[in-house]
């Protein structure tokens, strides 16, 4: 059942995007229910993973291959394992929400705007299946034609200069894993296995560790830069602002819950995976990027004055977390990275959402516009705050179980080997409050003086049911993490022995003993 | 004893239930009752296990209920499980006890209120995030519940947030919360960072391991101690409002007073000083630490003090005043008198709850008005606030018999043999503006002329709701001390200090650790205790002889020394301070620096400059694709004549 489970939920999708071309136009209701319908069963669909799914190993399951370019050895091979499996889910379930926050904000061009989102979805998931470089490349580069549209078509005022500065930033790193994967390939041929050039994930994880270790930097960089505009790490980041502020609440929510993981889930999969000692050389500065990602994205939102521009630079400073946490190499830094990719889709999705909320009813996001917004819309004014806070990193909701494990690996790291990472990334936890309660201050508290703000409606039934699921799993993933983090425990464990082993059975001076030390 | 374990769960569910129904619950009574009951039956439930403790051998008095596991990962794994012993249960009783007494309070003071059901639902959540900070077998579970009260705290000053708040830099209620809740986060980062050394070296983040432990682990790595414990410090230095973060406590006071009475005074600002008691092992290992303790809280309990002579609004004197008394605790834990320390908090509670909610009647009598100035005379219209406002006054001024004569005193006295006389008189100085700013605004609020426009205002005694609440806090100021009668005392007498062999067990390790003072101290301790008494005596008639016909003879004496009075109004400037050497230069940095020059001139400017680049030489060579077939013949042309060129020019050598 679970290879089928699968299978529906990467094709549901497209088989949904592409339904969507064969309803009238002027149908818009029949376009939006079948979007939403399709969302939700692909929602129901994935849950079908979970029964099935062993959580003892860390091994590929549901795996399928088929043989697709034989020339290349490309093959349409998929399987998931625990961390794939949790962002999938996290996929499925945005989704629906998405679309449903479409309805009453998107109202041009409706066709072809939900089958694009259909079509995101499919490359969204399939990049999250996907065990071959060459499909992974495929879904990846797919994911940016709907992308471009939803914010080029659909967006605001600057819509055009966002949607070409994300494609270009995004275009430029792919270009670079595209050469990355053929010459991954071709590094499969020479290798002394028997094979020839491959895309096959398998054949290259076990040739990945023995290629020569200049060679390994090149192409561990290839990919890390890459994935790392797409998280965005600093200074790649620039991109993400106006992109977020011009797409319209729904491709914000997509961006921000889902394609950026695939930038933190490429990092895992490939760059740690296919390049143990690369991954372990380069760490430090990585780290050190992340570290001033937190911190500056921190910073920065603080003196916005657009609240979708302070969401947007808070995800830099959060992504920050989930890139140190990779990097920290360890299981508590790389487990907490994981869960904490989960955690900021929901938080970060739900904060986009209010700002949808807000925006629809006064269309502006100038937090000087507002103010004593509780009075009027006292439903809403909780579950923004229950968003804010999970954002903040409270203890008991999500982001806080994300940030404590990252730092924590962090600050135990035997690659990094200092506290500073995570001392000085924990001053992120100070910033975040400012900047959130700040703007919650002024946004939510305090006299409803602008006359147009008197009579906001207060929540709809829609948008009520679009937070409400956030704000559940905000909570039960806060109190309870155990019950979503032992499905990507095996995986995390698994790759993160792997790049020890090979750090530290070849270099046994100063990093050994004081790793030992600390067990 | 597994149905402990139900404590923490009473108010959850009165929380969830008032939060999702709210008033679809119906009248007032009804969501009072279930957030009071719901209190009660902690309470409840916590006398029981209480006995249940006493009737077990004094060692053994601890035992651990694990509910389910909350987080595992690698190494890493932290339970949802509570510890019962002597400690968590007495702040347990303190919390449930005196917040069943609050809730009632509230269910009066808060009539009427548009929010009310909001109100009991946060005040709920308080009493559940509380006794997971002190019920907590590990600190994970301690930083929830740390953190958690914070979000409760926040909730609650901004409780109404469209009213307006005067304030250090501050405009509405929602700026205070807001203030609370970002000073208590950079205590908190101390915690976190402490948090993490604690789990490198131990492995766990059980307080019985780490406690059990301690001394084998940390053993001679006194740096490593005292990073851990300076920086669990900064964290009790945010919650329990000490120099230098401190500054949130006096605009907490925005919240309701029911509010201040129960958080701000009785209990969550006291996590601190639980924090500290929970691992006085670690505490005790390192000496810096402790005299860094002591530093902080007797200068708080002196600046505090200091600027609570001169304020006018009654809840923030109380404010300082209670600011000032955390700043003793803090003093006795540092010099290792941690029974001391935690007797002070529970009698502490007694009576600050009391004038708290003391206040909150007058201000409710008064249509809202809390200018003290403004007031006077009020003894003929609210005899049952002001009797027991008067007990309140007399226990925190260290008058003997009240309960805060006891806790007092011995805090003075081991600031004294355990730490040096400088130390007793800087402490003996507090507790004289104590005892004068307690009078002062006894004496204004209640005696001598009455000052407030009899047009407007109709002073009013409060409901029984209201002073039946009074009435009990006022019995427990008065008798509370009767349980840590010092040995001076209580030896002649054959009487024993209960408080301080129930908690023996608990400071066992860390006393062990520290310096012992032996020796017959008996007329030494008289005497001090004695001139304490005279300071606190004096206090009281100055007070008295200059406030008790208004404000006219002060305010001459302030004009005279303008300078003091002006530096104590202003609160020494920190706030002012703080903005501009912290807060502005961050935003400043941020805004012109970072955002404007950073990301938009200096990142964006190569993005954009590099597609600028892309365009304009295409713009260049495209100028080549004219698409006229006989430019494209023409270049044809001149190429294959190069090429016939290159090719046969070698060729005719």
């Amino acid at each position: 059942m679970g290879v089928s489970a699968m299978l529906a939920t990467l094709f549901a999708p497209l088989a949904g995007s592409i339904a969507i071309l064969f309803i009238n136009r002027d149908q818009t209701k029949a376009i939006r229910l079948t979007a939403l319908i399709i969302a939700v069963l692909t929602f129901g669909g994935s849950l079908l993973l979970l029964p099935g799914f062993d959580t003892s190993t860390a091994a590929m399951q549901y795996g399928i291959d088929v043989s697709w370019i034989p020339a290349l050895d490309a093959g349409f091979r998929l399987g998931i394992d625990g961390t794939s499996l949790l962002l999938i889910l996290l996929t499925t379930f945005i989704m629906p929400i998405a679309i449903l926050t479409s309805f009453g904000s998107v109202n041009k061009h409706e066709k072809a705007y939900y089958s694009l989102l259909l079509l995101l979805q499919f490359g969204m998931t399939g990049v999250f299946m996907a065990l071959d470089t060459f499909l992974f490349y495929v879904f990846w580069e797919l994911i940016l034609i709907p992308m471009y549209f939803v914010i080029g078509i659909w967006g605001g005022k600057d819509r055009i200069y966002a949607a070409v500065k994300f494609f270009l930033y995004t275009l430029f790193g792919s270009l670079l894993m595209l050469v990355a994967i053929i010459w991954l390939g071709f590094q499969a041929g020479g290798a002394d296995l028997g094979i020839g050039f491959t895309t096959d994930l398998a054949k290259l994880r076990l040739i990945g560790p023995n290629i020569d270790a200049d060679l390994q930097l090149w192409l561990f960089l290839a990919f890390a830069l890459s994935f790392m505009i797409k998280v965005p790490v600093f200074p790649l980041h620039t991109w993400l602002p106006d992109a977020h502020v011009q797409a319209p609440t729904a491709g914000s929510v997509i961006l921000a819950g889902v394609l950026l993981k695939m930038g933190t889930y490429g990092l895992i999969r490939f760059n740690l995976e296919l390049f143990p000692q690369s991954s372990a050389a380069l760490a430090g500065p990585i780290c050190i990027l992340a570290v001033i990602g937190i911190v500056y994205g921190a910073l920065v939102a603080m003196v916005q004055t657009d609240i979708k521009k302070l969401v947007a630079y808070s995800s830099v400073s959060h992504l920050g977390f989930v890139v140190l946490g990779i990097f920290s190499l360890t299981v508590e830094g790389v487990q907490g990275a994981v869960i904490q990719m989960v955690n900021h889709g929901l938080s970060t999705g739900m904060l986009f959402l209010c700002v949808g909320v807000l925006y629809e009813r006064r269309h502006t996001r100038e937090i000087a516009d507002y103010g004593g917004i509780t009075r009027a819309m006292p439903r809403f004014s909780v579950l923004f705050a229950i968003a804010m806070f999970a954002s903040v990193g409270l203890p008991g909701l999500n982001g806080f179980v994300g940030e404590y494990l990252t730092l924590l690996g962090a600050f135990r790291s035997p690659f990094l080997n200092s506290w500073a990472y995570a001392v000085v990334s924990a001053s992120g936890v100070i910033f975040a409050a400012c900047y959130l309660l700040w703007m919650f201050q002024r946004v939510m508290y305090g006299t409803n003086d602008n006359p147009e703000n008197h009579h906001l409606r207060d929540l709809t039934k829609s948008e009520y049911w679009q937070l409400v699921p956030l704000a559940v799993l905000i909570i039960w993933i806060g109190v309870s993490a155990q019950p979503f983090m032992k499905y990507s425990e095996s995986a995390v464990r698994a790759v993160v022995s792997k790049v020890e082993q090979i750090k530290f059975s070849r270099t046994t001076t100063a990093t050994l003993p004081s790793a030992e030390a600390r067990r | 004893m597994n149905y402990a374990a139900l404590i923490p769960l009473f108010p959850l569910v009165g929380f969830a239930i008032i939060g999702l129904f709210g008033r679809r619950l119906g009248s007032e009574k009804v969501i009072g009752s279930i957030a009071s009951l719901a209190v009660l039956a902690s309470f409840v439930t916590a006398v029981a296990v209480f006995m249940g403790l006493t009737s077990m051998p004094a060692d053994a008095r601890s035992f651990t209920v694990p509910v389910y596991t909350w987080i595992a990962t690698g190494s890493f794994s932290v339970d949802i499980a509570y510890q019962f012993d002597q400690l968590s249960i007495l702040f347990t009783l303190i919390i449930t006890g005196i917040g069943f007494l609050i809730h009632v309070y509230s269910t009066g003071y808060m009539h009427g209120d548009r929010s009310f059901p909001r109100f009991f639902a946060y005040l709920n959540l308080f009493v559940f995030m509380m006794l997971n900070l002190v019920l907590a077998s590990n600190f994970l579970l301690t930083f929830l519940g740390w953190e958690g009260v914070g979000l409760a705290s926040y909730l609650l000053i901004g409780f109404w947030y469209d009213r307006k708040f005067e304030g250090s830099g501050i405009v509405w209620t929602g700026d205070a919360a807001k203030k609370a809740f970002i000073v208590n986060r950079i205590g908190d980062f101390g915690v976190l960072l402490a948090m993490f050394m604690l789990f490198n070296a131990f492995g766990t983040l059980e307080y019985a391991t780490i406690n059990a432990q301690a001394g084998v682990v940390l053993g001679g790595q006194e740096t490593l101690v005292t990073m851990i414990t300076l920086l669990l410090f900064l964290g009790c230095t945010g919650k329990s409002a000490q120099i230098p973060l401190g500054v949130w406590l006096p605009d907490a006071m925005a919240g309701p007073t029911p509010v201040s009475a129960l958080i701000h005074a009785a209990t969550m600002v006291t996590s601190g000083i639980f924090l500290i008691a929970r691992t006085n092992v670690l505490f005790a290992m390192s000496p810096t630490t402790m005299a860094v303790v002591t530093g902080i809280g007797i200068t708080t309990a002196l600046i505090a003090g200091t600027v609570g002579l001169v304020q006018n609004d009654i809840k923030k004197v109380l404010a300082y005043s209670t600011v000032s008394q955390l700043g003793f605790m803090f003093t006795a834990l540092g010099v290792g008198a941690f029974t001391a320390g935690v007797f002070h908090v529970m009698t502490h509670a007694f009576f600050k709850a009391l004038l708290f909610l003391g206040s909150g009647s007058v201000i409710h009598g008064m249509h809202e008005e809390q200018d003290i100035q403004k007031m006077g005379g009020l003894k003929k219209y609210m005899p049952i606030t002001y009797k027991t406002f008067l007990v309140g006054t007399l226990a925190i001024s260290g008058i003997p018999l009240f309960s805060g004569f006891f806790s007092k005193d011995e805090i003075l006295w081991f600031a004294w043999l355990n730490g040096s006389p400088i130390l007793w008189a800087v402490g003996a100085l507090a507790a004289f503006c104590t005892a004068f700013y307690m009078w002062r605004l006894t004496a204004l609020t209640f005696l001598g002329k009455e000052r407030f426009d009899h047009h407007h205002v109709h002073p009013h005694e409060s409901p029984k709701s209201m002073t039946i609440p009074l009435i009990i806090l006022a019995v427990l100021s008065a008798v509370g001390g009767l349980l840590g009668i010092p040995h001076v005392l209580g030896h002649p007498l054959h009487l024993p200090n209960l408080l301080e062999e129930w908690l023996a067990p608990i400071f066992a390790n860390g006393v062990a650790l520290l310096p012992k003072h032996t020796g017959d101290h008996t007329a030494l301790e008289f005497t001090l205790m004695a001139v304490s008494v005279g300071i606190g005596a004096f206090g009281i008639w100055l007070a008295h002889s200059l406030y008790k016909d208004g404000t006219e003879k002060a305010r001459a004496l302030g004009a005279r020394f303008s300078a003091v009075y002006k530096l104590l109004w202003r609160k020494y400037g920190v706030d002012e301070v703080y903005d501009v050497l912290i807060v502005s230069p961050i935003v400043v940095f941020s805004r012109s620096f970072l955002w404007k020059m950073v990301d938009v001139v200096l990142i964006d400017g190569i993005v954009n400059g590099s597609a600028r680049f892309v365009a304009s030489t295409g713009n260049v060579i495209r100028r080549i694709q004219t698409g006229v077939a006989q430019h494209y013949a023409l270049i044809m042309m001149v190429g294959i004549i190069a090429l016939i060129a290159i090719v046969t020019v070698p060729m005719l050598k």
